[in-house]
């Protein structure tokens, strides 16, 4: 196909999807009386539903189901894949990255980004240092993994250090170590990566709430006395609270389920592994279909502690509506 | 929440009640509490230290091979030797790769833009019957969509490429009934060749559960009054969703459809498995990864390609950004 | 082992040769009738004479997937475009450096290409056990039996079923090395295998580190490592326990085993003699394979192990290099151990697996295994075949001649990388993983073996 010819295909889909909608929409409405509103909410509702169904839940349902059988999935082996997890030494080591990955990221991400966020909240040219520090939003993970491999590489100290960090390093008179293999400091060089990428995506979200918060309050609460800190302990956090739960939660469910990074970086080699990687690794390099399997479900339950405190922050918003 | 002067907490709850009220910003007296010097002097010194590994793939990738390969790109303040060549090697892509990056480059935008709009729509309409349209299960339906975020998306990769392929419990696959539509099928899905439906698809399947989240709250947020005046005055739910719901969260709309476009544009793993590594339907990532391997040791041409690849979602990125700030993300942000 | 494949363009084995037509005609069975089928009427270019007996099939389509990435996919498409041109068939080539991982899920996906070129035969084996594979018509069949190794035929071989015909082989018994630097210092070239640890002493003494390694190479990071324990469990133990340790007959933990652990540990992981130009031992594990030879340029290292295909290698380092035995860069074989155990050679390769049998995908299997193109393959350069069929003359350069010599050398000890028979969970996880750790982490032999063994499946 020419250029050409797939824009023009591109240009039809899109055109052809908002036509049939609205086309839907135009019958629809005509609809009187008791159906209209299971009808609207059919049309509204329906679609999503559907698709959310075949992509994800059927496939759900379907891992859960394979993390009980074999690597061909075809013979029933009861927990073993689980037990296999939980008592294999060497898995120790994924379990317990993984643990750290979810502590520090989210919380690192989420503290610098509220720090830039409340110090721009007064700069006069805040866009510049604001749009610098979001752009790793905006680079795949391919691309930030030969970004940050410039700023790894190491090489025999008897040659020139070409990598950024070895090169500050060797500056300082110290001799580098080699960052990749450098246990277990290397899992936190692997993390900076993913708080490069999403304090910028927590300084902007933050900084919204914050801006949002209505000036009145602020000055009651310094005409009560509040300042500095005490402000912002009392004032400021509690305001934007929903918003850094829901910072926090984004960015922890966005570490759990990456992989990219540790791939390609290290292949989860050195002590590096996390729960991610070694489930892509189990169902597609090594084709054990239930042990990935298995790997999955306990992704899926380790994100649910997240869900249910959304869910009751969530509650207790609509109950104070 | 701890606030213990009555005033305060008054003056809170009244944000609670009325989110979108008028504001603008901090108070003088909390800016001047953080306006320093040191803070400008922290502002600054991070933004440094965030640019500079880019600024390390922009300036390695405009150095000559040996230069890139045995110095550091800081040398080039001692030495500043500059070269288009790497960028002309990698998009004429020479005898490596026949055609360069180009036809890359116009898949992602097609990917892409269908893959941005579709869920977002869907995502909206979905929203606003689960926020406004209430009935027995819609909270649940929200927190079970809200819940499905953490679904590893690997896993989903081969039963979806059934169904696309072969068809689910029998019946015809996608395939199939994308290439049955008479004369335009097999445009849209050539025999024995790749198409974007499945990409389209996918992506959209892969992006309602946040979508949906994130807008929910935002709409949810909206003036009940206004959703009551127009009911009472007999409009039906679609003149609301068009007339209400579409003007008032463009903000929302706007910034979502950013980040989902960056998305899509930046994945590599929905791609490898349902459009390919051909040039009829492989998008820009899969190029970038290709090129990772085919080039080795070069590290002057990954670099080109790298800063090629992440060009277009840069220029979106800040010629859209004002969106961003004032945006949707408003919606998850409320106090 | 998938990444490195796409490296591994250097040697190919196999022309299969004219017979390869007159098998068409001979042979009986199914297969046969496509490739027999009538000659094109369409097409009268007299330069389509040689492969009218292919058949003419206008307006077909058959795709290919593989790992091998450009520039080889050019060389792969230049050497049948002619094909292209007489039968009428559209070839599209698809190559990725996730191969291993989407081909079975595309398989299972009711999405797999007509061809794959598959590297490892425990994959094929993988996925002819969950079906798939179609079995190969009777003029390859034919093709093989005539100018392989049976061996070779025996790899592409599931169950008594032949599935796979061999297409490009490498010589991975090499030691990479610099005439130039030899010849200025004095070196001779080792022919046994204490006279190059002699020499790595010599060259140690003269302040030259010895050899260099990496193993890096993304999600198939340790590869580079398993292949030197293969060299060393072939040259040490002698075919029949390579393919116990294949079967896990013999585990790794056992001494004839570590024996090669142990080896490795006063060779690759010996502070005196490596890892040059990187840094210390651990090194090895996070310098890109591709990378590892480049201070043999700078006389920073005196060898390398590794294969035939990294030839490609080394114009990256220095555009203008030459890969000749008195030019920058040549290769040594890698001395045998055992004088009972003659020329033990550890080889790779790809085998041509259909997943469809329309005649037309059959017709280019056929052409695959033909004599037409692997000699116009090989004439393409930097490729070799086990092919007894092509004459050694038609090899371009040095690196591939010698290959060819070794490779249908009939009295090698011929074996197939040992970590691509063996299952994945070993061969492409904790084989990969664990030699990774054993530089990585100084992992001891006794550890590094027995987690290997824990992994095996049951």
């Amino acid at each position: 196909m020419d250029y050409a010819s797939k824009l023009s295909l591109m240009v039809s889909v899109v055109a052809v999807f908002f036509g049939v909608l609205l086309l839907i929409f135009f019958l629809a409405a005509k609809a009187k009386g008791k159906a209209q509103t299971p009808l609207a909410r059919l049309i509204f509702l329906g679609p999503a539903a559907l698709l959310v169904t075949i992509g994800l839940v059927i496939p759900a349902i379907q891992t859960t189901y394979f993390s009980f059988y074999n690597s061909d999935g075809n013979k029933f082996v009861g927990a073993k894949n689980y037990s296999w997890i939980f008592t294999t030494p060497d898995n120790w080591v994924f379990l317990r990255n993984t643990a750290l990955w979810i502590v520090i990221t989210p919380i690192l991400s989420t503290i610098l980004g509220l720090t830039l966020a409340l110090l721009m909240d007064r700069m006069k040219r805040e866009s510049l240092p604001k749009s610098l520090i979001f752009m790793p939003m905006a680079i795949s993970f391919v691309g930030a993994s030969i970004i940050w491999g410039l700023v790894y590489e190491y090489r025999d100290p008897a040659e020139t250090q070409v990598g950024l960090l070895s090169a500050v390093v060797s500056a300082f008179g110290i001799e580098p170590p080699n960052w990749l293999l450098w246990q277990p400091w290397n899992n936190f060089l692997l993390m900076v990566i993913m708080i490069w990428i999403q304090t910028g995506f927590a300084m902007v979200v933050l900084s919204a709430a914050i801006k949002a918060i209505p000036t009145d309050v602020t000055e009651a609460a310094m005409l009560d006395g509040a300042t500095g800190w005490n402000l912002f302990r009392k004032v400021t956090v509690p305001m934007i609270r929903g918003t850094l739960v829901v910072v926090l939660t984004t960015i922890a469910i966005g570490v759990l389920k990456v992989f990219d990074i540790v791939r390609t970086m290290t292949n989860g080699n050195f002590g590096t592994q996390v729960l991610a990687n070694e489930m892509y690794a189990q169902a597609f390099v090594q084709f054990d279909k239930g042990r990935g399997s298995a790997l999955a479900v306990v992704l899926f339950v380790a994100v649910i502690p997240l869900i249910v405190y959304n869910v009751v922050q969530l509650r207790k918003e609509q109950s104070i509506r | 929440m701890s606030v213990e002067t009555p005033g305060v907490a008054a003056k809170l709850e009244e944000a609670m009640l009325a989110p979108e009220a008028d504001h603008s910003g901090m108070s003088s007296a909390l800016r001047r509490n953080l306006s320093s010097p040191w803070a400008t002097a922290f502002v600054i010194i991070l933004t440094i230290l965030w640019t500079i590994p880019t600024l390390g793939l922009l300036i390695t990738s405009l150095r000559p091979s040996e230069l890139a390969s045995d110095t550091g790109w800081w040398t080039v303040i001692t030495n500043p030797v500059f070269t288009l060549q790497n960028y002309s090697e990698v998009i004429s892509g020479g005898d490596t790769i026949p055609g360069g990056i180009a036809p890359y480059f116009i898949n992602s935008f097609v990917i892409s833009i269908p893959a941005a709009l579709i869920p977002l729509t869907l995502a909206l309409m979905a929203a606003y019957a689960l926020a406004w349209v209430p009935f027995k299960f819609s909270n649940a339906i929200f927190l079970g969509i809200f819940a499905l975020q953490v679904v590893p998306l690997q896993m989903a990769l081969l039963p979806l490429l059934q169904l696309y392929n072969l068809g689910w419990f029998g019946l015809p696959s996608l395939k199939e009934m994308v290439q049955a539509i008479p004369v335009l099928g097999t445009w849209v899905w050539p025999a024995g060749g790749t198409s974007f439906v499945p990409m389209w698809i996918s992506h959209t399947m892969f992006a309602l559960p946040l979508a949906i989240f994130l807008l929910h709250n935002f709409i949810s947020q909206l003036p009940r009054d206004l959703f009551e005046a127009a009911r009472v005055d007999g409009a039906s739910h679609f003149l609301i969703f068009r007339r209400i719901v579409l003007p008032l969260s463009v903000p929302a709309i706007a910034s979502f459809a950013i980040f989902q476009f960056l998305w899509v544009w930046n994945d590599l793993l929905v791609a490898l498995t349902f459009a390919g590594g051909t040039v009829a339907t492989a998008p820009v990532t899969v190029y970038l990864s290709a090129i990772k391997g085919t080039y080795g040791a070069q590290l002057h041409l990954i670099t080109a390609g790298a800063f090629i690849a992440i060009i277009i979602p840069l220029i979106v990125f800040f010629s859209l950004q004002r969106f961003f700030v004032r945006g949707l993300l408003a919606g998850s942000v409320k106090g | 082992m998938s990444v490195p494949v796409r490296r591994r363009s250097a040697a190919i084995v196999g022309g299969v040769a004219a017979a390869l037509l007159l098998a068409a005609c001979g042979g009986s069975g199914s297969g046969d009738n496509t490739t027999s089928a009538a000659p094109s009427s369409t097409n009268t270019d007299p330069a389509c004479a040689d492969y009218a007996s292919y058949g003419s099939y206008p307006g077909t389509k058959v795709t290919i997937f593989t790992s091998i990435l450009p520039p080889e996919q050019q060389k792969f498409e230049s050497s049948w475009a002619q094909f292209e041109k007489c039968t009428g068939i559209d070839v599209v080539y698809e190559g990725s450096d996730q191969f291993e991982a989407q081909l079975p899920t595309r398989i299972q996906g009711g999405n797999a290409p007509d061809i794959a070129f598959i590297p490892q035969p425990g994959l094929l084996q993988k996925l002819v056990q969950q079906g798939g594979p179609k079995a190969a018509p009777q003029t390859v069949a034919a093709n093989v039996d005539q100018f392989w190794n049976p061996a070779w035929k025996a790899y592409g071989t599931v169950n008594d079923t032949f599935y796979a015909a061999p297409l490009g082989s490498n010589m991975k018994s090499f030691v990479w090395y610099s005439p130039k630097v030899f010849a200025e210092k004095g070196y001779e070239v080792p022919t046994t295998w204490d006279a190059m640890f002699q020499l790595s002493d010599k060259m140690a003494a003269d302040g030259i580190k010895p050899w260099c390694g990496g193993i890096e190479s993304g999600g198939a990071t340790g590869w580079p490592a398993t292949d030197w324990i293969e060299q060393l469990v072939l040259r040490q133990q002698g075919g029949d326990v390579y393919d116990q340790w294949i079967s896990h007959e013999v585990l790794f933990a056992s001494p004839q085993i570590q024996e090669a652990f142990t080896t490795l540990e006063g060779w690759m992981r010996n502070p005196k003699y490596a890892n040059a130009g990187f840094g210390d031992t651990k090194t090895i594990a996070t310098t890109a394979f591709q990378d590892a030879g480049k201070p043999i340029l700078s006389a920073k290292c005196g060898m390398l192990q590794q294969a035939s295909f990294y030839a490609a290698q080394w114009p990256s380092f220095k555009k203008d290099v030459t890969i000749a035995e008195d030019g920058d860069i040549f290769a040594f074989y890698l001395p045998q151990i055992k004088a009972d155990i003659p020329t033990p050679i550890v080889g790779g390769g790809e085998f041509v697996t259909a997943f469809a049998d329309r005649p037309e995908v059959q017709a280019f299997q056929a052409y695959l295994s033909s004599d037409t193109f692997a000699t116009l393959k090989v004439a393409a350069g930097g490729w070799v075949s086990a092919n007894s069929g092509v004459p050694l003359e038609t090899y371009t350069d040095p690196i591939s001649q010698l290959s060819a010599k070794y490779l249908t050398d009939a009295n090698a000890t011929f074996r197939f990388d040992a970590s691509d028979l063996m299952p994945a969970q070993v061969g492409a996880g904790s084989f990969w993983k664990e030699m990774t750790a054993f530089f990585a982490e100084n992992k001891s032999v006794q550890a590094t073996t027995e987690a290997i063994d824990a992994s095996w499946p049951s």
